[in-house]
């Protein structure tokens, strides 16, 4: 503490001087203080009109897209309901694939999630720094990987050396209604495909997370070691609180990920009408429907198709309304309150 | 109180620091991008192949210039990009771009008249040769068969690379009602062939496809009493099996699945799978380009077409041992008036090297496809000369 | 941190009730023997035994804690057992794609003139000769390269402005009121939009301004940054959000205007997220492929300009590539151009990657880390 005294009687006469100076730009050098001020009254209002009118470009374009999707969809919405899905009636033909996108989604986060978690802590305040730093480098690296080399890869590596364990799986897990048999001589299933999304999205959390738990704050962290708490109970006391809301941020960046993706889904799963069991083939997810189909719709089917991005657009958004609801209800941690 | 204040203010000591320090920094950082993207964009070669421009001087007539831009079936894609090379090889003003968007998307794309040409791996329906008219004049479009490529039915079962299957076996197959290899209705066909006590794995095409509609259709046509369903390029969803994405992945899938079963395009099919033989007339009937092609010669026009559109109703029962009635015909699909002379050239130009005996050759090097027969080509020559400038 | 809790040479009356200092050794010899017996029943293979020896080392670890050190202690060592099993669980994927990557990418980028051409030319015939007679396998990504490059520039430059302005705005300015809520609201539902979408509404939107079929690297850019926009938001927002509020108060006090206060205190402070937001902003739009097939088009020829005419990126050229190969009876040649590609847009986002740190490095103030 005797150093932190030290500190500040040092610096504290310096302050104002030191903070100028940066306040500086090169056409003001030799200014007071004051002037920074007067030129910034016009700066205020041209910074803040940039601010909102950004914002509100974001919101202009997202009311074109939902325009564009609701106007391609109409046709599919309106016609009757024996045209659609060679008679099966949109509502018929979407729900399987809703229930399918939900299931893999939420497997891929359910396995994503703490693993992600771990990582990110592990390379906050576990690794060593210079480990943590390339470790850091590494997942972020990991995001870019193109969707199709995922796809590839779990076709040609991830599925096959899956079958061992489905068989396994159905023979002794078999009673569980979603591990039951006989297990595909493929490996293409739900389950392969709801690993690779969370190969995909681990990255996403982690990252995000990984920055998040780097910025709690050091006095916090400080104190909580020095009430004598375990490198554990410091992260539950004071870690976690202040990241909660940018974790669940993180893993909703991931779910979006997880639900909008196309061609890794599109390569590795061997879709089916809908069935309970994860290591059958079976099931689709909107996302992959649409890729496999809209090179060759075209009229009607091209609008169901539409249609069902338009569904799944419906899904994000209350998957979403979830989040900010349970996020404000811990606003209190925010820096910025 | 203090302490915080102490902090934050050595925070701004070093940013200082920092700000200073580093102008100079992110200058060069800036330079040095620029060098770098500069030096990139300066060492590139669209002459991958060591071939002089303009080469060779093979194709006869006029030399064109322009760009002409396609889109459409995935299936010919090989083919073009074949076609592409010899084209503007011998015509270096030219540009093709094609882009294998799928059958349906390059007939929506051609009818906005966002392109010159299609492919697609279905001929136009009577819908769409109206809505063309909007940009192609009043007598709309045509479609030319330029592209047949033999549709096999492959296996994986160690030991055996030939089977004999009738068209009912092959639906019963694919519907579930034959689950193992050694089932008697595969064994009568093939007496000295030992087959195994294997399950058997349909694989089918997971995204709609021009392959997933030739071979349905042959499957309602050739054994109506077992394949219920009509022809469609989506594979019925309530039968078994598996499936996989474009025929590179069902390949895969059969190659690495011991006992699975499929229908790919043959182009994409190793020597190591097995292929069967197909019950024509009397006889069983390997697969061969000369098959295809026969089996298109022999199939009608379709009902209701213009003089010069060449769509074809393709003949799935037929009776003649030569021909091998599972294929894939493929069409490029053109205006019958395009807006000037210099369009209306380029597409000429184009088409008649395609259907040329130089353009078939070509694409059955790359691609495998049959070549169309002399007389198909004949009658493309014929519809393509008609292309004349929208009055 | 680890000086406070690592510092204590004697074993003195604070440190009685310690494990030894051999303990995590101790254990994971204890734990490999177990593992060893336990997979040579089931079957013994090395995944299996790395498997059954990460959870015996778990238990043995954290028993042999709980009955010298108490439970606290206990469930500390069981969280740091957890956190390096989840990190080592996730390396065993990405470790996996990554040498798939690179081994069969390194094949491909060694070809001399993979780098330097494009495709224009390359056709089945070509890689047939190249897979029957093992000639060089022909064409590059040049063209893919480049138009990877561009595309992606120009929707960070469309997007970077507009996703960190409404950061600012929404942390800064709104006040939590009713625009700031609402645009908060739709970024969210922006990440949910489908890729394809994204590039469908691109391609319809430039279709009605400049006519049918207009298909420029500069659609796929804003296609591109439709995706991209949210993302830079969203991370942006809660890293501006974490900077501490006394920093704000300590500038405004002496008398700095907000938006100077904005641009030189609290963006400086989040750099660090910030650039590292826009990277995986970056990295998430660089391998989208649909968007980009109905947007660029599928170009084989090299084109520099984002304004006119179609164009080719890396992750188009891996999709058809791997899809369609150029020779279908022979998709080897088209295989090893894929995996190169993909090796090259690793790399790419490897030097992006890079070039962010730098920039945070360059940007950021110094913390007590």
């Amino acid at each position: 503490m005797t150093k932190a005294a030290d500190e500040t009687a040092h610096a504290l006469p310096k302050g104002p001087e030191v903070t100028t100076t940066q306040t500086k730009t090169p056409e003001q050098s030799g200014g007071t203080p004051k002037l920074s001020s007067q030129g910034g009254a016009a700066g205020d209002r041209i910074f803040s009109g940039a601010a909102l009118t950004a914002g509100i470009i974001i919101l202009v374009v997202l009311c074109a897209v939902a325009v564009f999707l609701v106007a391609q969809a109409f046709p599919a919405l309106v016609a009757p309901q024996d045209q659609i899905a060679s008679g099966k009636g949109f509502w018929q033909y979407i729900l399987p694939l809703v229930v399918g996108t939900v299931i893999a989604a939420a497997v891929a986060l359910v396995i994503a999630t703490p693993i992600s978690i771990g990582v990110a802590l592990f390379i906050s305040h576990y690794a060593p720094r210079r480990v943590a730093q390339i470790l850091g480098y590494v997942i972020d690296l990991l995001a870019a990987i193109p969707s199709v080399v995922f796809g590839a890869w779990g076709i040609s590596f991830l599925a096959p050396a899956l079958v061992p364990g489905y068989n396994w799986l159905a023979s002794t897990l078999g009673w569980i209604p979603i591990f039951s048999g006989p297990a595909s001589a493929t490996g293409k299933t739900l389950l392969t495909a709801a690993v690779v999304l969370a190969v995909m999205v681990i990255p996403i959390i982690t990252s995000i997370s990984r920055e998040i738990f780097l910025q709690t704050p050091k006095l916090h962290e400080e104190a909580a070691l020095a009430l004598g708490a375990t490198r554990w109970e410091m992260i539950r006391m004071a870690v976690f609180p202040f990241a909660r809301p940018g974790i669940i941020s993180a893993v909703m960046l991931g779910l979006g990920r997880a639900l909008g993706e196309t061609m890794a889904v599109a390569l590795v799963l061997s879709s089916g009408p809908l069935i309970a069991s994860l290591i059958q083939s079976g099931n689709q997810t909107i996302a992959a429907e649409i890729a496999l189909n809209f090179p060759e719709a075209s009229g009607l089917s091209l609008s169901t198709l539409i249609a069902a991005g338009l569904v799944l657009f419906v899904i994000t958004l209350v998957v979403n309304v979830i989040a900010r609801w349970v996020i404000s209800r811990h606003k209190e941690f925010s820096g910025a309150n | 109180m203090g302490r915080a204040f102490a902090r934050r203010t050595s925070i701004t000591l070093e940013g200082v620091n920092f700000v200073k320090a580093n102008r100079f920094g992110r200058l060069s950082a800036v330079a040095l991008v620029a060098a770098g993207a500069l030096a990139l964009s300066a060492c590139g070669s669209d002459n991958a192949t060591n071939t002089g421009a303009g080469a060779t001087s093979s194709a006869s007539g006029p030399k064109v210039t322009g760009t002409l831009t396609g889109t459409g079936s995935s299936a010919q894609a090989s083919a073009v990009d074949a076609w592409k090379q010899g084209f503007t090889q011998a015509n270096p003003g030219v540009t093709v771009q094609y882009s294998p968007d799928g059958s349906g998307a390059g007939r929506k794309t051609f009818i906005s008249g966002a392109s010159q040409f299609a492919g697609s791996d279905a001929a136009m329906s009577t819908e769409e040769l109206t809505s063309a008219k909007a940009v192609c004049g009043a007598d709309g479009a045509l479609d030319l068969p330029v592209y047949i490529s033999p549709i096999a039915v492959t296996f994986n079962v160690s030991g055996v690379k030939e089977l004999n299957l009738t068209a009912d076996t092959i639906a019963k197959i694919f519907r579930g009602q034959i689950t193992k290899w050694n089932d008697p209705a595969i064994a009568a066909d093939n007496s000295g062939v030992s087959l195994p006590d294997l399950k058997i794995t349909p694989v089918h095409r997971s995204d709609d496809s021009g392959t997933t509609q030739n071979f349905t259709d042959y499957l309602a046509k050739a054994a109506p009493s077992v394949w219920t369903d009509k022809s469609s390029q989506t594979w019925p969803a309530s039968l078994p099996g598996e499936n996989a994405k474009g025929t590179s992945g069902v390949v895969k899938t059969v190659t690495d699945t011991q006992g699975a079963f499929a229908y790919a395009d043959d182009s994409a099919v190793s020597g190591s799978l097995g292929k069967a033989k197909i019950k024509v007339g009397d006889k069983f009937v390997a697969l061969s380009a000369e098959g295809a092609a026969k089996a298109v010669e022999l199939s009608k026009p379709a009902d209701g077409r213009a003089a010069n559109d060449l769509a074809l109703s393709l003949n799935r029962t037929l009776t003649d041992s030569s021909a091998y009635p599972i294929v894939l015909v493929s069409y490029h699909i053109v205006c019958t008036a395009y807006k000037d002379q210099a369009t209306v050239d380029l597409v000429k130009a184009w088409e008649n090297y395609v259907a040329s005996d130089a353009g078939q050759k070509a694409a059955a090097a790359a691609a495998k496809s049959a070549p169309i027969s002399s007389a198909l080509a004949a009658k493309v020559k014929t519809a393509v000369d008609s292309i004349k400038v929208k009055s | 941190m680890t000086t406070l809790t690592a510092r204590s040479p004697r074993r003195s009356a604070l440190t009685r009730n310690r494990l030894p200092r051999f303990a995590p050794w101790a254990s994971l010899a204890v734990a490999l023997i177990v593992g060893a017996a336990l997979s040579t029943i089931v079957g013994f293979n090395a995944f299996g035994w790395g498997i059954f020896s990460a959870l015996a080392f778990t238990f043995v670890f954290v028993a042999w804690s709980a009955a010298v050190e108490g439970s606290r202690k206990a469930k500390d060592k069981l969280a740091t057992c957890l956190v390096v099993g989840a990190f080592l669980i996730a390396l065993l994927p990405l470790v996996s794609v990554i040498w798939t990557v690179l081994v069969e990418g390194t094949k491909g980028l060694a070809t001399p003139g993979f780098l330097g051409t494009s495709m224009n030319g390359v056709s089945g015939i070509q890689d047939n000769e190249s897979a029957t007679a093992g000639t060089r396998v022909l064409g590059g990504i040049y063209h893919s390269l480049m138009g990877t490059l561009l595309i992606t520039l120009w929707a960070t430059l469309i997007s970077v402005p507009i996703g960190l302005l409404t950061a600012v705005y929404l942390v800064e300015y709104g006040n939590d009121g009713r625009i700031s809520r609402a645009i908060t609201f739709f970024v969210d539902v922006m990440t949910g939009i489908p890729s394809i979408v994204a590039g469908l509404f691109a391609a319809a939107f430039f279709a009605t301004l400049f006519g049918p079929g207009t298909k420029t690297g500069f659609v796929a850019a804003v296609a591109l940054s439709v995706l991209m926009i949210p993302v830079v938001v969203r991370s942006s927002e809660e890293m501006l959000k974490i900077v501490p509020n006394e920093l704000r108060e300590a500038s405004y006090a002496l008398g700095v205007r907000k938006w100077r206060t904005i641009l030189k205190i609290v963006i400086p402070t989040a750099i660090s997220g910030i650039a590292s937001g826009v990277t995986l902003a970056i990295a998430r739009v660089i391998g989208e492929t649909a968007p980009i097939l109905v947007t660029a088009g599928f170009a084989t020829k090299i084109n520099m300009n984002v304004f006119a005419d179609w164009m080719s990126s890396l992750p188009t050229f891996i999709y058809t590539q791997i899809l369609n190969p150029t020779s279908p009876s022979n998709p080897g040649p088209s295989l090893q151009r894929a995996w190169g590609a993909a090796l090259v847009l690793i790399i790419c986002v490897m030097i992006l990657n890079l070039i962010a740190r730098l920039v945070a490095k360059f940007f950021a103030p110094k913390t007590g880390r």
